[in-house]
């Protein structure tokens, strides 16, 4: 397979400018990844500032009306509230490995740019946000928090005013500062080297999983599911288990239903093409423009998907399934009421195809559910809804 | 010889103009490109609109967003390049596209429609060399010149990449960043148009950037081949919506004044048929 290549899928894909950058960072990566100075101050943030390890919390209530063995993989525990600041600490600490004296980011829900702006405080880098005008107003506690952190947030108010159109912002960006500004891009999405410094900052999630589960049970589990959206917290969390004999699910936005113009489930239901920089699945039309997306989580309405979750549906190694708003919704309510656990929108996703599958495991099963964030974030914007806490 | 190869060999320097296809709209988008040929322009760049254009600066990006919300499709952009071919026939035409608009149509149709269309290049944002071990035999095949992009962050070993490819003549990006007016042009272009000038004989254009009549000079007089105007136009188009004839002459008087800043005159223009309204 050829570098930056997740069997046909990935590649660099970009404006002629941006090249020198990429491959500064991979040269850069391909470097601090076996400095052991660089691997001892990022396990001293994750452990230390973070709070890694994070449980994997064996769920009473959920098992029993279940009928198997559920574990969460505590991400919402995290400092910052999700999974994302694993992979912002070690790119900010990667930034000044690199001598970059600015982060930019992009922002979908919020928790990104969140990961980043906290990332930035802790190793005193300067950091600028692009967020969708949408979902500025959608996430304006996330917003607060960022500005909060001494981020400086910044709208975009081009195409769909969404997380594409803040990546979009953040590039263009990047072509014009790359010599002193490093991009913390804040999924497995984008050109080659992102997806691969992404995962790998990411697996610690499945790392400590596998641990975990082998201390606790004895064994493997049967499944482990994540949400989809670009697919960081999923790819962290499955990388580990990919050689085992282990069900991989990842659960995609299935919005107002994969047969609607709404949702955001680009592997289920688009298809390949390029996008941001790599070759992967997307949701486009017949000419190869990109289309809007709808979820309900902020986090997962993107268009593509990062370009390994491609290789991985092609062959076959992880199913991909889509659940609702509604689904989504309920899990989300589910989960609060009989664990007392509230779970990002986006997580839920992964909670509500857990409840529609469990019944197929047995009471012995094990199933491990990828908690990828917490939903204080969305607490708004669901009392809003029709139904409310209810 | 093909269209691009006459133009430079009797002309230096050129100077070429660049509009997105649809925009303002898909029936006044000939009209568009009718009045910048009549102006002087003598390279014409016509952008396929696309919803995710990164590697443009925000005017032009709009004139994107304009293009696909009046419903312009590839075909449109094929119809538009025929009637230019059918307006010039002696003009060059380089089409100025992101790659999915290309892969997703499938590579030899998309070349096939190009050269049936009369277009003579493809000039490809986001497909740096690395990826273009596909296009580059389609491209040949249907006898278009894929315009090759270098940028000032370019190193030399992948400029010699990249101009092992190349053919037509070489689009060189004056600035880091994206497209779009700026004050000033960089002090550098001078250097950078001799660096790559040391490693081809292919003409030598320079974009990004250029956008009042003293840059079109200062590229002409670093010696460039082609000097190549984008934004400053895209934003006549935009500031006259709704006034076609104020826009018709905008952009009349500003190509000429940007031409004017080419010395000495180039000569003669390219032999055409008698005007067309359009």
């Amino acid at each position: 397979m050829k570098a930056g290549r997740y069997g046909v899928y990935g590649g660099q894909y970009v404006p002629e400018t941006l090249m020198s950058a990429l491959i500064e960072l991979e040269e850069t990566y391909g470097r601090v990844s076996l400095d052991p100075e660089f691997s001892r101050r990022l396990g001293w943030y994750l452990h230390e500032y973070a709070g890694r390890e994070t449980p994997l919390t064996y769920c009473e209530n959920l098992s029993r009306d279940l009928g198997c063995r559920v574990y969460l993989k505590r991400e919402d525990l995290l400092h910052g509230g999700a999974h994302k600041l694993n992979n912002t600490l070690g790119q900010a600490l990667m930034a000044k490995f690199m001598g970059k004296r600015r982060l930019i980011a992009e922002t979908g829900a919020g928790q990104h740019g969140v990961a980043t702006a906290i990332a930035g405080a802790a190793l005193g880098l300067p950091v600028e946000v692009y967020m969708g005008e949408v979902d500025t107003r959608r996430q304006a506690l996330n917003v607060f928090r960022m500005e909060l952190l001494g981020a400086r947030v910044i709208p975009v108010a081009s195409g769909t005013r969404t997380l594409k159109d803040a990546i979009n912002a953040a590039m263009r960006d990047w072509v014009a500062n790359s010599r002193d500004t490093h991009y913390l891009l804040g999924s497995c999405v984008g050109p080659h080297p992102f997806p691969w410094i992404v995962r790998d900052f990411q697996s610690v999630i499945g790392e400590e999983a596998r641990r975990q589960v082998l201390e606790r049970e004895g064994r493997l589990p049967d499944t482990v599911v994540a949400c989809v959206g670009g697919g960081s917290n999923a790819i962290g969390i499955f990388y580990p288990f990919v050689n085992d004999d282990v069900a991989l699910v990842g659960v995609e936005a299935g919005g107002e239903g994969l047969d609607t113009a709404h949702h955001g489930a680009s592997l289920s239901g688009g298809s390949v093409g390029v996008f941001q920089g790599a070759l992967s699945y997307l949701l486009q039309d017949g000419d190869g423009q990109a289309l809007e997306t709808h979820s309900i989580a902020a986090g997962l309405d993107h268009p593509s998907v990062g370009p390994e979750h491609a290789m991985l549906k092609d062959s076959g190694r992880v199913r991909y399934e889509a659940v609702t708003d509604a689904e989504a919704l309920h899990a989300f309510r589910y989960l609060s009421r009989t664990e007392g656990i509230i779970p990002a929108l986006e997580s839920a996703h992964a909670v509500a195809y857990a409840l529609r599958a469990a019944g197929d495991l047995g009471e012995d099963g094990i199933l491990v559910i990828n908690l990828s964030g917490r939903g204080d974030k969305d607490v708004a914007e669901v009392a809003n809804l029709p139904g409310g806490a209810a | 010889m093909s269209r691009i190869d006459g133009l430079f060999a009797r002309k230096n320097p050129v100077f070429i103009g660049f509009t997105v296809a649809g925009d303002p709209g898909i029936e006044t988008s000939p009209g568009v490109a009718k009045t910048m040929i009549d102006a002087g322009v003598d390279l014409l760049e016509i952008a396929i609109p696309y919803s995710d254009p990164v590697a443009d600066g925000p005017v032009i990006e709009r004139a994107h967003a304009r293009a696909l919300r009046a419903g312009t499709t590839p075909d449109d952009v094929f119809a538009l390049v025929r009637q230019v071919r059918e307006y010039a026939p002696d003009l060059p035409v380089v089409l100025f596209t992101y790659y999915n608009i290309i892969y997703r149509r499938g590579l030899d149709r998309f070349f096939a429609e190009t050269a049936a269309a009369g277009a003579d290049g493809v000039l490809i944002v986001d497909l740096p060399v690395e990826e273009s071990g596909e296009v580059a035999p389609s491209a040949l095949r249907h006898g278009i010149d894929r315009i090759a992009l270098i940028a000032p962050t370019t190193s030399p070993e992948r400029q010699h990449a990249i101009l092992r490819e190349a053919s037509g003549f070489v689009y060189l990006i004056s600035l880091e960043g994206v497209t779009g007016e700026r004050d000033r042009l960089p002090l550098h272009v001078a250097g950078l148009v001799g660096a790559v000038r040391e490693k081809t004989d292919l003409p030598i254009a320079v974009g990004f950037g250029v956008s009042r009549p003293e840059h079109v000079g200062a590229v002409a007089a670093a010696g460039a081949n082609g000097v190549i105007v984008g934004s400053a136009l895209v934003r006549i188009v935009e500031e006259h919506l709704g006034d076609e004839a104020g826009m018709h002459e905008a952009l009349r008087t500003a190509i000429k004044a940007m031409r004017c800043g080419i010395v000495p005159d180039p000569g003669p223009d390219i032999p055409r048929r008698e005007r067309v309204e359009g």
